[in-house]
Parts: structure tokens; sequence; C-alpha cells
């Protein structure tokens, strides 16, 4: 038991330290790190559970496949220096994210803590954990008879992220649509599509003269003064 | 499960588990040390020279002259480093190397129903540092460990070179590791265990995983596992006239000297665990012996012998082939070998549910061939067109 | 649900072989998910066949596939239908996927969404320069995630579902590359969806914890069986649920990613995803919450409906009237009908499931018309959607209007089209129930969002040219380049028009089919 404990301490340590740093540190890739040692604790939980089958697919898949894009990305975008995080983006963002987050917090333990029978003790849907037979194979069986059809599905999800990420890969030829530019009325966008309207200049005097057309028309008029 | 520790552990069974880690700590470093010489004796003498010969008997204990040497110099860090991970990484890429180690099995009478238990000091016990029952995936857990000493020793170097030598690296070794977890898959599926002690006991008596699975899984994890090794012909990660010395460029010292430890380290536990997949580990005809010899004796040299041609085969594959170029990487590894093991996986499925089941196997085979043929065809068919299509776009044809 | 396993089974490879020990795999009936695998073998066979040939099919042949699988899956839910009616409700798959008559509606629905905005996109692609089968690919994919989570009978069934509908729906709303707002929705609705699987994941943990099960059915029978003495982790599971289910659907205050992401995902893909991501979003809901929960904890998630059905009722339409954008316009509205949707949900009753499903249908038709339209009007670039360039459509394109005219009305709730009857029937349930204040609420908002739809009307008809002054008599001259109707475009604001009238006029059929298509949960053989 004693064992356990130190365990479950030491590897507890470990995944709020890792998400702290997750959060707390500057740099992109020492969070990516943070995480890893995160995912790392947990995989140790999983061990002490007996759930080895799990632990080493925590490992392979998170840290081995998920943290790795990770960094693949930061390192080939070179955002791996710190940002500006000193600015807020909306006002109050760093308020409100830790009203929610201490809420939820609240919530949860309040939800798990309410009274000492809250969970059922109804043992789960697979046989229980017994040395004898490998967690691997249970897991096996369990996919194969009470979850076949979730087993099976999953298939076409992973054939939808491919195929989406094949095609958000694909570069675009054509020219760049910004919709900020047909934020205004269709007059401003037909201006923007059709340059000959520009280049005239009995348009760009009837043009001037609309109200409307704000802060576009300065460009065409001192061109037209310059040229002049 | 090690029988050493399924009853109550005390301190005996303490003692000789960290027996077996010394040992097996100390064997693997004089196994690296004597596998650099190997090598370039060996590279020597396939070029026609003679490799090293003055430090020791034949050069042997040139490793250890350098490895004094590397021991004596100055530590370096550059500038632009960042000084933690720079720290870091060397050990990010030796640990890994150390723990696969550990599950594979190095000795043990496999012949009979003795399932390679040996008696140690009255203990009955696994030649092996540790047998948990996710064996093999703890291989390919710490093949993915390893890919962050790499990548993060490239990034915070904070120079060019590593980076892209770390990128390469990184993106190669996550590409194989696909083909070489499919191949593993087949061994797995007519072991029907993923420990490593209950894999090597199913193959004795000469029924080896390597023509149980037919041949093909080990040729895909032979190619796979040298390029997860990043060695040639796959050591673009490293390739001296384009990347200076790639990911380690920077390091030194020390340092450096455990990243090159790290390599050798991987390339020995490679080998062994292609030994413990497909040729039996240390199981073999015991001629009827009994005792310590057929235990520890007979049992290591299988395995040691094994273990050398893999050396060799290694070796061999450096001073005769050359360097792949990128996208031949990466084309042989998601166009050919990620199919190839996946179909093979499914043929060898199928057949053993034939096999479980009643189903008529010469039947269930000609139809997996077919399909596998079939989906070969299609595979080819669809990555023609689609190249084809990719011409247009650059060609300016209509999209 | 524990799987038999002989007691003592010693670990030697022998033991290991499977013929030792006997799987009790469960019988797969092929035909019970018959409408979801034609969806999926179609999508997948679409990706395989482009993928083979050398020369780019016409687009063209994209649409009629899809539109030709989507009917097929229609067709295949018949039989079903029938053997539902005559042999009652059964599960299948280990009791994971629920056949009974709501799901196969509600699949009904997903897949009449499908049909019109895949023939929305055909005209819609070739005008943007825009290629690829692949939105047709994931548009029948994400359609079977609909309808997987539809059947489900299984939490872990319902994720999955709707990860598989949501995920291909994220790529969608980015897929028009060159757009840059398209891109921004899809990331946006990526962020926030994957956010919000979080909560509904977390839900289902929860609720795990406390009954001891995923399976609808087995929690349901647990619930009926024992009490809870403390189900704080059953609430704290249900309002996470619920909050997952909020986004999905979008009701306020869940519903800040809508507006930016119907805005910026191409226009038929908004036209799917207010009909059929919705549409499945709400079943799942309803099979959550009413036919699980109902029977036991009702007292508890029906105030938290309720609360979301008024806020979004208000809130959806109050913002909707400020906005200039029709796009963005539609999407206020969107969340303001969820809203009447969320009081069938809250009514908790065979009435207002039966309310709640008629709304999803009629609704599929009016939105998807609306949009239909929208993606007429955006012309090349998909930019054109303030309420300016509406102005003087009645003189450029006098049918467009018309039809457009038709489908505002449908929304706001005129008699004699479908859109009256939702209202009146989402309403009714709620009375029933003895909650007049909803239904006070739910009238109100229908007023004020009935102002709305005319603002666009009379920019349509009535309104003068751009700057002129008020009551000014000078015709509207219709801006930018000509509208074009493709022939695909067409057929679907025709058939969106049909639906939406036929529904008002003859709602005899489809009220009996709603009536008849209740949920039940089956436990599994």
């Amino acid at each position: 038991m004693r064992v356990e404990m130190f365990t479950f301490l030491l590897a507890g340590l470990i995944c709020l330290g890792g998400a702290l740093g997750v959060v707390l540190f500057r740099n992109t890739v020492h969070n990516a790190l943070s995480l890893v040692a995160t995912l790392f604790g947990v995989a140790v939980l999983f061990i002490a559970q007996e759930a080895y089958f799990l632990a080493a697919v925590q490992v392979i898949v998170y840290a081995g496949a998920i943290v790795i894009l990770f960094l693949f990305v930061i390192m080939l975008l070179g955002v791996d220096r710190a940002d500006q995080m000193g600015v807020d983006p909306i006002v109050g963002q760093r308020t409100a994210a830790v009203v929610f987050g201490v809420a939820i917090l609240g919530l949860s333990l309040v939800a798990l803590l309410s009274g000492p029978e809250v969970v059922t003790g109804t043992p789960a849907t697979t046989a229980a954990l017994s040395s004898d037979i490998p967690d691997v194979n249970q897991i096996g069986e369990a996919l194969f008879t009470d979850y076949v059809f979730a087993f099976e599905i999953t298939a076409v999800l992973l054939t939808i992220a491919v195929v989406g990420a094949v095609v958000l890969a694909r570069r675009s030829d054509g020219p760049v649509i910004d919709e900020d530019e047909f934020d205004g009325t269709a007059l401003d966008a037909l201006a923007l599509e059709e340059p000959s309207d520009v280049g005239d200049p009995d348009q760009d005097t009837a043009d001037g003269a609309d109200p409307g057309s704000g802060a576009d028309e300065t460009d065409p008029d001192d061109l037209e003064e310059a040229s002049r | 499960m090690d029988p050493l520790l399924s009853g109550d552990v005390g301190l005996a069974e303490i003692l000789i588990v960290l027996l077996k880690v010394v040992v097996a700590f100390a064997a693997l470093l004089i196994g690296v040390m004597l596998m650099v010489w190997f090598e370039r004796k060996l590279v020597a003498d396939m070029q026609n020279r003679l490799g090293p010969n003055r430090a020791g008997p034949f050069g042997v204990l040139q490793t250890l002259a350098d490895g004094i040497k590397l021991f004596f110099k100055e530590e370096l860090s550059p500038q632009n480093a960042d000084p933690f991970v720079y720290r870091l990484a060397p050990y990010l890429s030796l640990i890994p190397a150390f723990l696969v180690f550990a599950v594979v099995p190095i000795a043990g009478n496999f012949s009979g129903d003795n399932d390679g238990v040996v008696t140690m000091f009255g203990h009955e016990t696994l030649m092996q540092v540790a047998d948990p029952q996710i064996g093999i995936l703890l291989v390919l857990a710490m093949s993915s460990v390893a890919v962050y000493g790499i990548m993060l020793a490239g990034w915070s170097s904070g120079s060019k070179y590593p980076l892209l030598g770390s990128v390469r690296a990184t993106s190669q070794m996550v590409s194989y590791e696909a083909a070489l977890g499919l191949s593993v898959a087949t061994v797995l599926i007519v072991a029907g265990s993923l420990s490593t002690n209950l894999i090597v006991d199913g193959q004795a008596g000469g029924r080896w995983n390597l023509w149980m699975t037919g041949l093909v899984p080990f040729v895909v994890f032979l190619i796979a596992g040298t390029a997860e090794l990043n060695r040639p012909p796959f050591d673009l990660v490293e390739a001296e006239q384009e990347l200076v010395g790639g990911f380690h460029t920077e390091y030194t010292a020390l340092r450096f000297a455990m990243f090159f430890l790290a390599e050798f380290m991987n390339t020995v536990t490679m080998s062994a665990i292609i030994v413990t997949l497909f040729f039996g580990g240390p199981s073999g005809p015991s001629f009827g012996l009994d005792g310590w010899f057929a235990d520890y004796v007979l049992g290591f040299g299988y395995f040691f012998a094994k273990l050398l041609v893999f050396l060799f085969v290694f070796v061999w594959f450096r001073a005769t082939l050359p360097r792949l170029r990128y996208d031949q990487l990466m084309d042989l590894g998601w166009k050919l070998l990620i199919p190839l093991a996946l179909g093979w996986f499914l043929v060898v499925a199928a057949v053993k549910v034939a096999i479980d089941t009643t189903w008529n196997v010469a039947v269930v085979l000609g139809v997996a061939a077919a399909g596998l043929l079939l989906g070969g065809m299609l595979l080819k068919l669809a990555i023609r067109s689609g190249s084809e299509h990719r011409t247009d776009e650059f060609v300016g044809g209509d999209r | 649900m524990i799987i038999q396993v002989p007691p003592t089974v010693p670990v030697v490879p022998e033991q290991l072989d499977p013929s030792a020990v006997p799987l009790a795999v469960p019988e797969i009936v092929w035909s019970a998910v018959a409408p979801a695998l034609v969806l999926m073998i179609g999508g997948i066979l679409l990706l395989t066949v482009v993928s083979l040939v050398r020369k780019p099919l016409p687009s063209w042949f994209h649409a009629t596939w899809t539109v030709a699988t989507a009917t097929a899956a229609i067709c295949a839910t018949v039989p079903l239908w029938q053997r539902v009616q005559d042999n009652g409700a059964s599960s299948e798959m280990a009791g994971t996927v629920g056949l009974d008559g709501f799901s196969l509606f509600v699949t009904g629905v997903i897949c009449v969404s499908v049909i019109l905005a895949a023939l929305l996109l055909e005209g819609y692609l070739r005008r943007e320069d825009l290629v690829g089968p692949e939105w047709y690919v994931l548009m029948l994919l994400s359609a079977s995630g609909g309808v997987v989570m539809a059947s489900a009978n299984d939490l872990i069934v319902l994720f999955l579902g709707l990860e598989i509908l949501s995920v291909a729906v994220y790529v969608l709303a980015a897929m028009h590359s060159r757009r840059t707002s398209s891109q921004e929705a899809g990331l946006k609705y990526f962020v926030l969806g994957a956010f919000s699987s979080a909560f509904l994941l977390y839900g289902i943990a929860l609720t795990y914890g406390a009954t001891g099960s995923t399976n609808l059915a087995g929690i349901q029978t647990f619930l009926a069986d024992n009490v809870l003495v403390d189900n704080g982790l059953l609430l704290a599971g249900l309002a996470f649920m619920l909050v997952g289910f909020g986004f999905k659907v979008a009701a306020v205050p869940f519903h800040m990613w809508a507006p930016d992401v119907y805005q910026g995902a191409p226009t038929p893909v908004s036209a799917y995803m207010a009909a059929g991501v919705k549409a499945a979003g709400f079943a799942g809901l309803l099979r959550v919450f009413v036919t699980t929960f109902g029977p036991t904890y009702r007292e508890e998630w029906m105030p938290m409906v309720a609360a979301l059905a008024v806020l979004s009722l208000v809130v959806g339409s109050v913002m909707a009237i400020i906005q200039t954008n029709v796009k963005r316009m539609l999407a206020y509205s969107s969340i303001s009908h969820a809203g009447f949707i969320l009081l069938g949900v809250a009514a908790a009753s065979d009435a207002g499931t039966s309310a709640a499903l008629f709304y999803l249908l009629v609704y599929t038709f009016m939105v998807a018309g609306s949009f239909g339209v929208v993606t007429l009007i955006g012309r090349k670039g998909d930019g054109r959607h303030s309420l300016e360039d509406y102005r003087g459509l009645s003189r450029a394109r006098p049918g467009l209007a018309l039809v457009f005219t038709v489908f505002l009305l449908a929304q706001s709730g005129i008699p004699l089209t479908g859109g009256f009857l939702a209202k009146f029937y989402v309403i009714g349930a709620i009375v029933d129930e003895g909650l007049y204040a909803l239904a006070a609420v739910a009238m109100l908002t229908a007023v004020i969002s009935a102002f709305l739809y005319l603002r666009v009307i009379v920019a349509m008809y009535f309104a003068g040219p751009a700057g002129a002054e008020e009551g000014s008599e000078e015709p509207a001259e219709f801006a930018g380049p000509p509208v074009r109707i493709p022939a695909a475009a067409g057929l679907a604001l025709g058939l969106a028009l049909v639906g939406t009238l036929a529904l008002g006029i003859v709602p005899g059929p489809a009220t009996e089919v709603t009536r008849d298509a209740t949920a039940e949960l089956t436990v599994g053989n």
C-alpha cells in the first residue's frame, strides 16, 4: 500500500507539474515538453492501476505521435520564441479564464466529493482485471464483442481525417478573396473587382461624389492629383 | 510474468533484479564498445583498408581510447542554444536505448517445458531484466521516445543545420514507425502474446517467426528498423555532404559521446529485437542437456550467434548501399512498406482465423492472395493517376 | 455485459489461442445499419473511383452520385420503418445501435439535407472555380456520422457519430481555400467544436461513473431500478453533456461560434450545417435527455433545457434584427429556431418529441432553401451577402425573390407554410405540459423574428436604391453582376419550396409519421 501511495503521489506530482508548465512557460517548446511530462505521469498512473496496455498506448500515441507533431509544427513554423503574451486580445480574458477554470474545478470537486457513494461501484463492462489474463486480451475481446460497432465506425472517422488533412494541405491557386473587402456595400465590392473603374477619370469623380464609399476614395484621388 | 516476482518480493528478489540490471547495463556497454570496433574493422576490410590497429590487440581498445579522449574534451554550448533542453537531449537519446534492452531475453533454456526459466541463487527467474505483459509495445514506445532526443538536440542547438537534420530525422522515424509497428503486429498474431518471453517460447523447436509469418514482415522490419536507426542507406539525417553532421553538429565532448553511444546501442538492441521477434532469440536445440550449461552458455551462445549475423548485416548495408534521396525515402516508406505490411498483416490474420475455425485454408489463402494483388494494383493505379494529376497542375494544364 | 471468461486461464500460448477461449461475438445484423452503411460506402466508393480515373470526372458526376447515395439511404429506411412498425423497436450490434422510428426519421431528414446541399454545391463549385469530389465525399461521410448518432444506443457510439459528423464539417467549412473568411470559419468551428466535444466526453465519463454503463438502455434500467443517494456525479455528467449538445445545436449561451461560422463557411455548407448537423445534434439530445433520463431525471434537466430555450429564442431573434449581413442574420435566426426545437425537448413528452421532429423536417426545407437563395445571390466570390445586395432583386429576378419570400415567411411562421405548423405543434406540446410562460416567450419572439424576415422582403421588393432618402419613389436598381441559377440549384430550390409548402398545406402524412417515430430504448440481445 505504501508503494502504491508513493507511486500515486509521485506520478500525480509529475502530472500537475507538467500541466502547470504547459500553462506557465513562455517558450512553446518548453510547453510541449511539459505536456510530455504530464502524459508520462498519466502513463505511470495507468501502470499503477495495472492497465499496462493503456500505458503503452499513451506513450506511443500521445508522446510518440501527437506531441511530436506539435514540436514539428513549432519548429517548422518557427513560433518557438515567446509571443506577446502581455496583451489580451479580449479585455478581461485572463480574469474570465481564471474564474471559469476555478468554477469548473469546483463543480467537479463538488460532484466527486459530494458523498461517499457517488460512484456506483458497478463493475466495468469488461471482466474485472486479473493478473492471469493480460489486459490486452481483455481489451481485444471487448472491442470485438460489446464495442464492435464503435470500433468499426472509428474507421470512418480516420478516413475523414485523412481526406480532410490532404484537402486542407493542398495549395490553392487563383486570387485570395479577403472577406473584409466585401463587408461594405456591394458597390465597394464592385469597385474592387473591376479595376477599370479606377482607371477611368470620369468614373472616379462620380465615385468621389458618393458619400458612402469612405476611406477607399483617398487613394485614387491622391493618384489623380499627383498625375495632374 | 517473471516467476521471480509472482510471489512475495523480499530482499533476495530485489538483489537479483539489481544484479540483472547491472549485468545487462555492463554487457550492453561492452557490447557497444566492441560493436564500434567491429564496424570500423569490417568496413575497413570491405574497403581494403586496415582500420584501427594501434590500441590493444587488433585495435580492440580503440573505442575506449576515443571515449577517454571525448571525456576530457571541453563542453561547448552555442550562444543561441536553449541551455536546459540542450543538456537534456543527449539523455533522452541514451535512456530509451538502454530501456529497450531490458525486455530482450538473452539466455535461458527454451526446450521442452522450460519456458526459458532459469534458477538463480535458488530463485526461478527469466534471463531478461523485465518481462512486462506489454513487452514488445515497450520497444515501440521507447523508439518513439527516442525521437525526442534527436528532435530536441537539433532544435535546441539554435543552429540551422542541426534543425534541418532533426526535422528530417523526425519525419523519417515517425514515417517508418508505422511500417515497423505493422510488421510487429503480424508477429503478434502468430505469437498470441506481447510478452517477449512468450514470443521466444512460441518459436522454440525451430518454429521461427521468420517463416511462420511468411518472410515479408521480416524484410519490412529489417528495412524499417534500419530507417529507425538512421543508419545507411537511410542516414539522410546526418548526411555530411548536406547537413555538416546533422542534429549533433553543435555537440562536443561527453554529450556528443552520448549520442554516439546511443546510436550504436540502438543498433545492438535493434538486432537483438530482430533476433527475438523472428529468429527465436536464445532458443535452439539443447541436445538433451540440462542445468546451468543449457541455461546460460547454450542459450547465450545461440543468442549471440544470431545477434552477430545482424550486426554484420547492418555494417554490410553501410559499406555497400548508397544513400537514398529524401523523396525516395518517403516513397519507399509510405507507398511500398506500409501498404505491404498492412496487406500481409491481413493475409496472416485471415490464415490464422482459417486455421482456428473450420475454414478451408487453401481457399482462404487464394482469396487473400487475390485480394492482396487487387489492392496492390488499385494502389498502383491510384498513385499513377495521382501523380499525373499533379503533373498537370505543375505544367499548368486544366486543374 | 460482462464477458464470460473461464475463471483461471494459465498464461501459456496454447491457451491464449482464440479457439481455446470462445468469443461471444454479437450477431451482426447488417440491415439494421443499412442507411449508415449506404452513406459510408457511397462516400468511400466515390473517393476510390475518382482516385483511380486518369481524367478528372465532370462535376455533375459527383453531385449525381451524392444525390443517388442519399436517395438510396432514404430508400433503405423504408423497409426498416415497416419492420419497426410491425415488430417494434429493437437494438442490434450488442445493443449499441437502436433501431426505432425516431432514428429512421432523423436519418431521412439528414439525407434530405444532404440531397439539397449537394444540389446547391454543384453550381457553387463551378462558379467558384473549385474542384474536387472531396466536398461530396466529406458530406456523405459526415451524414453517415449523423445517422450513427441518431441511432446510437450507447454513449460511446453517440460520441463517435458526433465526431464523424463534426470533423467532416470542420473541414467542409474551411474548404473554400481562397476565401480567408472560410478558413477562419473552419478554424473557429474546429477549436470550439473540439472544446465542446471534450465537454460531452467528460459528461459521458461522469455519467458512466455514476451508473456503471455507457449503454443508454443500461443507464435507463439502472436508474429505474436504483435510487442514487448522492446524485451529484450524475447531475454534473448531465450538465456537461448538455453543454456539449448545446454547442452542437448552437443554443445560447453556447452559440458564439455559429454566426461567424455560418457567415464564413461556403454557403451550401452553411445550409448543410443548419439543416443536417442541427438535426443530428437534436437527435442526440432527444435520445439522451428525453428518452434515457426523461422518466427519472426530468425534474433536474428540464429547467436547464428550458433556460437554454428561452435564451436562444430571445438572443437569437434580437441579435438577428441588428444584422446587416443576410448570412449572419440567418445564422442568428437559426439560433432562434434552435430555441423553438429546444422547447419541444423541454416538454419531455411524446408530443414534444414529435413536434421537435416535425420542426426539424420543416426547418431542413426552409433553411436549405434560404441558404440556397443566398448561395445564388452571393455570386462569384461568395461575398455579396449584405442586405444592400438584395435591393431590387424583385425586378432583376422576380422568381427568385418570390421563392426567397416564401422561405422567409415560412421561417417567420405564416400559416399555409410548414413553419407555422412547426411552431404551432411545439407550442402546443409545451402548453400541454403546463409551461405557459415558455409558450408566451416563444410567441413573443416569433413576432420579433417576423420583423427581421420582413426586413429582407422589404429590401427585395420595396426599398429604394442605396443612399436614397426614405420614401423615395425611385425604384431600386439591382447591383452587381447578374444572378445565374444553375439547373441543379434550381432543382434544389424547387424541392425545398415544395417541401415547405406541402408540409404547411397537407401536414397529415408528416404528422402521422412523426407521431409514429418514437424513440425507444431496448436492451440488446
